[in-house]
């Protein structure tokens, strides 16, 4: 039972990305030749590059070829066969009942929580469920440290919650050590972001040797590590060119 | 015609005077509805997944009317004897078959009418708005699928025995069909020959229903199809049911009708110089 209620899950949780794409779906048929597109691919528009998203896009655009015969030419106009996603405003609502079951079957499938919870309070304005989801992952999750990433930018994003913010980052960072530590594969990417984001923070609420250490950590993973070292260059100049007094007061105070 | 038209009248009578429609209807807006009281994070203007599922309901429950009336059509007049009379009077066997053919085909376009007025008072309720031409389209090309299915179920009923293996088979060729037939091009390819031409064969020779099913252009809001190719599938469609029409008859007409007589014990064999007589023994 456990197995196929997670089977289901996964049907349901790709359901949702059938919606995302309006319909315009490779088959388990067309996926054996040129493989899939994912909800998660945009999910963090942020966090992709254009060529990533070029790459995805026309990846998605030609799955299907052109025609075979006459049936396929004439088919196409029976089912969705262009390319599209959900951009009219609140269009997104769509996917979120197939990403609601998906949860409810596999409550320890972390990705459903995470993808639902982004669409809620970035394109639905719906931060209250955003957290509500969020907080009922953890709960099934402790663990994950991909829930508490995302808890974290809904109170830093939404709520404009600082403190809590950075607790909930910062246990992010511990959770994410522990299951590095066991699994011994460490999640580059979660960690970037993590980092990235607790750096940010830390810069903007004034606390600069905090931000200094986020960035030096985030150095040794990033993928651009001359972008990072150019933001720790430029994070050095302000440290430097702040009034002593005031960069004291910022380290107490935690204003800059 | 008249005599078609005739025999197409009591078929539709039978269908409003079994349960079976009333049955699938009251299910399928049960259902429905059962799922349109659900909320999904406080959002009430969720509306494509309720159309999904009214739809799967609808296409399911259509294929059921259809292949359920049509199946037992021939093998009922036989069964309860109906058909001496029927044959008795100055109507061939085509028109007979014409007759149960738009008899079912017209039942079923009856059927759908009440099962898309649903499923359109359900979606203008969620999402405010009347995508008629669309929702025209849907039905239309649904119709003439199941003009294919009736006609294909009919051939069914005069070559199989009995209606429920008649049924089963016609079910599982048309769900092989809605299911794989789209894509069964794509497995051609990857076979090695003599499979391969095997399955590219297939591919060209069965009806594509597939083609009459746009629910993902209704459930997701994507324009009308465009006229000429509504009307191309119309012909695609009616070409395939004249076929098997034609296959039906053929195979009917040289059929003999078995009859009781008094002397024939039951299951007794009907031999070639017994079909050459008029009346012969009734094989039960």
């Amino acid at each position: 039972m456990g197995n196929s209620r997670q089977l289901f899950a996964n049907h349901f949780f790709t359901k949702a990305d059938v919606y995302f794409h309006s319909g315009y779906y490779p088959s388990v048929f067309d996926q054996a030749i040129g493989g899939a597109p994912h909800i998660t691919a945009a999910k963090d528009a942020a966090a992709e590059t254009d060529a990533e998203h070029g790459r995805e896009q026309s990846e998605e655009a030609g799955f299907l070829g052109p025609p075979r015969d006459w049936i396929d030419r004439f088919s196409r106009n029976f089912y969705p066969s262009r390319h599209s996603h959900l951009d009219r405003p609140g269009e997104a609502r769509e996917i979120l009942p197939w990403l609601r079951i998906a949860a409810d079957l596999d409550p320890h499938k972390v990705e459903t929580y995470t993808v639902a919870a982004y669409w809620l309070r970035e394109h639905l304005n719906r931060v209250d469920e955003a957290e509500q989801l969020l907080r009922e992952g953890w709960r099934a999750n402790p663990d994950s440290y991909e829930i508490l990433f995302e808890l974290g930018r809904v109170f830093d994003e939404n709520r404009h919650d600082s403190q809590r913010a950075r607790n909930v980052w910062e246990l992010a960072l511990g959770k994410w050590r522990q299951r590095s530590a066991r699994n011994g594969e460490p999640d580059d990417f979660v960690l970037e972001q993590i980092l990235t984001r607790l750096a940010q923070l830390e810069e903007r609420e004034g606390h600069w040797e905090k931000a200094l250490s986020y960035l030096e950590k985030l150095e040794a993973v990033s993928p651009k590590p001359e972008a990072i070292q150019q933001q720790i260059n430029d994070l050095k100049k302000k440290v430097v060119s702040a009034p002593p007094a005031n960069r004291s007061g910022a380290q107490q105070t935690g204003k800059p | 015609m008249n005599n078609a038209l005739s025999v197409a009248s009591i078929v539709i009578k039978e269908l409003y005077r079994r349960k079976d429609f009333y049955v699938l209807f009251v299910l399928t807006a049960i259902i429905t509805l059962l799922m349109g009281s659900l909320h999904f994070f406080n959002d009430d203007r969720i509306v494509r997944y309720l159309k999904e599922i009214c739809l799967l309901l609808i296409w399911i429950s259509a294929l059921a009317i259809a292949v359920g009336t049509s199946a037992r059509q021939i093998p009922a007049e036989r069964e309860n004897r109906t058909i001496f009379p029927l044959l008795a009077k100055p109507i061939t066997r085509g028109q007979l078959i014409a007759g149960k053919f738009l008899g079912c085909w017209l039942a079923c376009g009856l059927a759908l009418i009440v099962f898309y007025f649903f499923f359109g008072v359900i979606s203008v309720s969620r999402e405010h708005q009347w995508a008629a031409a669309s929702f025209f389209q849907a039905l239309w090309l649904h119709w003439w699928m199941l003009g294919v299915v009736v006609a294909m179920t009919l051939l069914g009923s005069v070559v199989f025995a009995a209606p429920s293996s008649n049924g089963t088979i016609c079910l599982l060729i048309i769900l092989s069909i809605l299911l794989l037939g789209r894509h069964l091009n794509k497995v051609a390819v990857q076979l090695a020959e003599p499979m391969s031409g095997v399955v590219s064969a297939v591919y060209f020779a069965v009806p594509h229903l597939e083609l009459f099913d746009v629910r993902d252009l209704v459930v997701h809001n994507w324009d009308p199809i465009n006229w000429l190719i509504c009307v191309g599938a119309t012909l695609y469609a009616a070409a395939y049911a004249i076929f098997f029409l034609f296959a039906t008859w053929l195979v009917f007409r040289r059929q003999l009708v078995l009859r009781w007589q008094p002397g024939c014990s039951p299951g007794t064999r009907v031999g070639r110089a017994a079909a050459l007589s008029p009346i012969a023994c009734w094989a039960s």
